[in-house]
């Protein structure tokens, strides 16, 4: 069984957003992480290799910095991986990256390709059904648990107020929702091993794509020239001022100033 | 693609269980403004099975048509005949403004559609407005700039940016929307509209899936999102059986409990309670506040919140940087006596 | 002379610092108030190959070196000591003799199971007649056939009783060495289960409250003939060789301890407030927590210098004695000054830092009390 994970490397916008001290948001200051859906569809992933021998291939699109990351994957447990960067392919929107993607995962072998459902940057979940299309895959979203059993996907599918159970043959794409599981953390030998591996780009451990490299790729598809949507503009949010912030010694106190507040403001 | 054919502002009008759910008369109201700005009208696209008598609720919330595509193959939603029946409809009626709702189901439609008619998306969309692109035209290139684009605001970065998106060279224009963030217009009981029964086939491809079974959540609670008042607690409550505190205060102030994501983790209260980025954005006239320490993702989801009112021990928690009125204390002494105060209150203004 | 460290290192101790915030400090209070033996956080360092770091992979470890074992065990004090000296214990004190002295069949018999972490390790030198004064062994094994036949007890033996294999050092007749008859002391490997080996008292501790600290006891303990370990009569050469790589785990502990205290010492004066202003913002903290900080940078790279001496040196006594002397005294140090920064709240068991000074104590008596460590220094200046 071969799994293709697509992983993400993402600013820590969820738990380390650092902001200056105007309040205004200090991006360079911010830790590199793998994308936390990302890394539970990883998790899943590893699970279907320790319950079937899969192997586990990762596969992201990012600067060469992106290396770290992929270090990680395979201390975790993943087998290979795929690294695709050029220049030529930056400034790409959902559909410029799905199509990079679809064309560097159309080189490589798979019964099920797992991507997150949204990555704490972008914030779209656009990028996994998207793939799907541009492959001719069944896709199912919001993955809340995962089973192979003979050539079938068994998937809990998340709804607001249900869930689903879908049964689909293989091959398929799922997104993972970051709450499908909790992922184990790197051994420490495969740190060792895998490191120099990918610094030297050991070949059978991991492969990059340039665009040169991505032959089912048409230009119009790819990069800031081939995202259909285009940015008119953008600006980070100033931290929204405080109000009135008051401690008293004593409850009621607290409690009568609260009263005056609703009472003044008519919500009672 | 000729952009000039595409005409008219289309909505997905979801339906779960044969109810069109509120997004979809939010999304109806959007696309009236939208359709004004633009002179033309507004059309709901309504999929399921035995939907077509649906139709007239999206006409009494101002649809001027309805396009039904109406075929067992629609009756639960999955991801393939749903993307095939509106990929359909929108290849014949060449809309140029197509909106869904950012629901576990929009947001898996949304983009396969996209995709299959090779047109860009923008998820979670904030604020629409008819516009220029690009916003200032650039010198020596006025020509080039487009007019009567859809322009759609959304947060990025964990809510920490705000970006305009536009499409300017495809079409239809699709944007996806979070369920609460429209306004529905007001309802005219009564009102019709016109009802295109669209009939289309649906080939069976290896891209469809089997639904082996459907499980509902048990689930008693109101909608948080409809609740003008919101007394919220997080992890500061302590343990499910004090949320019976912040329980009496709703009750007697007249709004609903919900939560943050550190009490559905902790399995104290249920998923559709929470209130945050991977919850539900609520704007309510007025929100407590109660041991939540205001951890972005939770910011996210109501600090658009009219009055924000903060009760926490902590008074080096985030919260206290958005709420309009923060109080350092003790919320377990705190809360119950102001129940009992403005229990008092409102039976004494009677 | 390069300070820094590579991706690897970097990468390794983020992993080490990760888990040891997210997997073991949230339990660290309670496994000091209940004093259990964390078995479940054991089981999940064994997981990632925490059990067995500096272990070769022919054996089954993990093929990292020493200096990636104490970053280890210095991540893992600084949110919990016990933890810490679990690990230490473990491969410093069983894995290590087996690795140096064992024949290929005790090595393949042994490592790989206590390199999984499906075994623990203990070591079993010190008895209550036998501290610094490690020649006052009592322990006896006598060979009967193709058995050798301990009797005697051990006490203080971290890990006791949770461990499955165990270095118990005995007395094997006596010899003569330059005129005088001395002791002849060996070296066994024994299993836990073998009839004749009991565990005895379990010691209440002042700190590393969690950390097992039994009392063996063997009553005509029989263990195969090819228990024993290294050559006959070379015990104590054993013995000294183990304790000198147990000394740098040690030392990592210390450094642990005392990284801890600092980090939690200048959150706390951040946050606290006296006179209108922050207790950061008064000098004497400042200056306070500039010395902490220096002595705890200091102690590491005694530490880092210790472990690749190891790594690269036949001998590394000296190194390692320094570094374990050092830290010790740095842990001690500066865990007082913590409590004493948090006033009042430093005394109050909430507070890490109150079990963070008890814990750190122990770091200058045992694998050799700060004055062996003075001993084994100043030796070797004077030789």
């Amino acid at each position: 069984m071969k799994v293709i994970v697509c992983i993400k490397q993402v600013p820590d916008t969820k738990g380390g957003v650092v902001f200056n001290p105007d309040g205004t948001l200090n991006r360079g200051a911010m830790l590199a992480i793998m994308n936390p859906d990302d890394k539970a569809g990883l998790e899943a992933a590893l699970r279907l290799k320790d319950q079937f021998g899969a192997e586990v291939t990762v596969l992201t699109m990012g600067l060469p910095k992106a290396k770290d990351m992929l270090i990680e994957a395979l201390a975790m447990g993943a087998d290979k991986a795929v690294l695709v960067t050029d220049r030529k392919l930056g400034g790409a929107d959902t559909w410029a990256t799905s199509s990079t993607i679809a064309a560097a995962i159309r080189k490589l072998e798979y019964d099920i390709i797992i991507t997150g459902r949204q990555a704490i940057d972008g914030d779209t979940a656009q990028v996994g059904p998207q793939i799907a299309e541009h492959l001719g895959l069944p896709v199912i979203s919001y993955t809340q648990e995962l089973k192979i059993e003979d050539g079938y996907a068994i998937i809990k599918r998340q709804y607001d107020d249900r869930y689903h159970m879908i049964k689909a043959k293989l091959p398929c794409l799922c997104t993972a929702l970051a709450e499908l599981n909790d992922p184990r953390y790197q051994t420490v030998g495969r740190i060792f091993d895998y490191c120099d591996k990918v610094e030297a780009d050991d070949k059978d451990t991991i492969s990059t794509f340039s665009r040169a490299d991505l032959d089912t790729l048409r230009d119009e598809d790819c990069g800031l020239a081939g995202s259909p949507t285009k940015i008119a503009k953008a600006s980070d949010k100033v931290r929204k001022g405080a109000g009135t912030k008051v401690q008293f010694d004593t409850p009621e106190e607290s409690v009568a100033y609260l009263m005056e507040q609703l009472t003044t403001r008519h919500v009672i | 693609m000729n952009l000039e054919e595409y005409k008219g502002v289309f909505i997905f009008a979801e339906q779960v269980d044969n109810r069109i759910s509120g997004i979809a008369f939010e999304l109806v109201g959007k696309a009236k403004d939208l359709a004004a700005d633009l002179n033309t009208n507004v059309t709901a696209v309504l999929l399921g099975y035995k939907v077509t008598e649906l139709a007239n609720q999206l006409a009494e919330y101002g649809a001027d048509r309805v396009i039904v595509v109406d075929d067992p193959a629609l009756e639960t939603y999955m991801t393939e005949p749903y993307t095939h029946a509106l990929s359909e409809v929108i290849n014949n009626y060449k809309p140029e403004i197509m909106l869904v709702g950012a629901t576990p189901i929009g947001r898996d439609l949304g983009p396969s559609v996209s995709a299959r008619v090779a047109t860009g998306l923008t998820a979670d969309c904030t604020q629409l407005d008819i516009g220029d692109f690009p916003l200032v035209p650039i010198p020596g290139k006025e020509d080039q700039q487009k007019h009567n684009q859809l322009l759609m605001t959304r947060p990025a970065f964990g809510g920490n940016t705000i970006a305009t998106i536009a499409c300017p060279n495809n079409r239809p224009q699709m944007a996806t929307v979070r369920p609460g963030v429209m306004q529905k217009k007001e309802r005219v009981k009564g009102a019709t509209c016109e009802v295109d029964v669209f009939k289309i086939d649906f080939p069976r491809n290896n891209k469809y899936v089997e639904i082996l079974e459907v499980v509902k959540k048990v689930s008693d609670t109101v909608d948080i999102m409809d609740a003008k008042i919101l007394v919220s607690g997080g992890r500061g409550v302590g343990s499910p059986e004090n949320f019976v505190i912040l329980e009496e205060l709703a009750k007697v102030i007249g709004g609903e409990v919900s939560c943050s994501r550190a009490v559905v983790d902790a399995g104290w209260k249920p998923k559709d309670l929470q209130v945050g980025q991977t919850g539900k954005t609520v704007r309510p006239k007025v929100y407590f506040a109660c041991g939540i320490s205001g951890a972005i993702q939770h910011l996210a989801g109501m600090e658009e919140s009219d009055l924000i009112i903060a009760i926490n021990k902590d008074e080096t928690a985030p919260i206290f940087d958005v709420a309009d009125i923060g109080v350092v204390g003790d919320l377990h002494k705190i809360i119950p006596q102001l129940t009992k105060q403005v229990e008092a209150f409102i039976a004494a203004k009677k | 002379m390069d300070f820094g460290l590579d991706k690897k290192h970097e990468m390794a101790r983020s992993l080490f610092r990760e888990f040891a915030e997210n997997e073991v400090k949230p339990l660290a209070q309670d496994v000091d108030e209940t004093e259990q033996f964390p078995v479940e956080t054991v089981k999940k360092m064994a997981r990632y190959g925490f059990m067995g770091i500096p272990i070769p992979k022919q054996y089954g470890g993990q093929g990292c070196d020493i200096l990636t074992y104490a970053m280890c065990v210095e991540e893992l004090s600084k949110v919990c000591g016990t933890t810490g000296v679990i690990v230490s214990a473990h491969t410093s004190l069983c894995m290590d003799p087996i690795l140096t002295f064992g024949t290929e069949e005790q090595k393949m018999k042994y490592l790989p199971k206590l390199a999984s972490g499906e075994w623990l390790g203990a070591f079993g030198l010190t008895e209550p007649g036998a501290g610094t004064d490690a020649q006052g062994q009592q322990t006896k094994a006598v060979l009967e056939g193709d058995e050798w036949v301990l009797n005697g007890s051990k006490c203080f033996i971290t890990n006791g009783k949770y461990a499955d294999v165990y270095i118990v050092i005995a007395v094997t007749g006596k010899v003569e060495k330059r005129g005088k008859m001395m002791k002849e002391i060996s070296a066994f490997i024994v299993e836990k289960g073998t009839p004749g080996f009991t565990f005895g008292v379990k010691e209440k501790k002042m700190g590393i409250r969690g950390s097992a600290t039994y009392e063996l006891i063997f009553q005509d303990c029989r263990i195969p003939k090819d228990a024993l370990l290294g050559q006959k009569g070379k015990g104590f050469n054993i013995a000294m060789h183990t304790l000198d790589g147990g000394r740098i785990g040690i030392a990592a502990q210390a450094l642990g301890l005392a990284e801890g205290a600092l980090e939690r010492t200048v959150d706390y004066v951040k946050e606290r407030k006296q006179f209108g202003r922050t207790l950061a913002q008064f000098q004497n903290t400042q200056f306070q927590l500039a010395d902490m900080a220096t002595r705890c940078e200091a102690a590491q790279l005694l530490v880092y210098k210790a472990a690749k001496a190891k790594e690269t040196q036949a001998q590394y006594g000296v190194e390692a004695a320094k570094a374990k002397l050092y830290a010790a005294e740095t842990a001690m140090a500066v865990t007082t000054k913590a409590v004493q920064l948090h006033g009042g709240y430093g005394y109050i068991r909430e507070y890490d830092v109150e079990r963070m000074m008890r814990d750190a104590k122990i770091t200058e008596i045992y694998e050799g009390t700060s004055e062996v460590q003075r001993m084994v220094i100043s030796a070797n200046l004077l030789k």
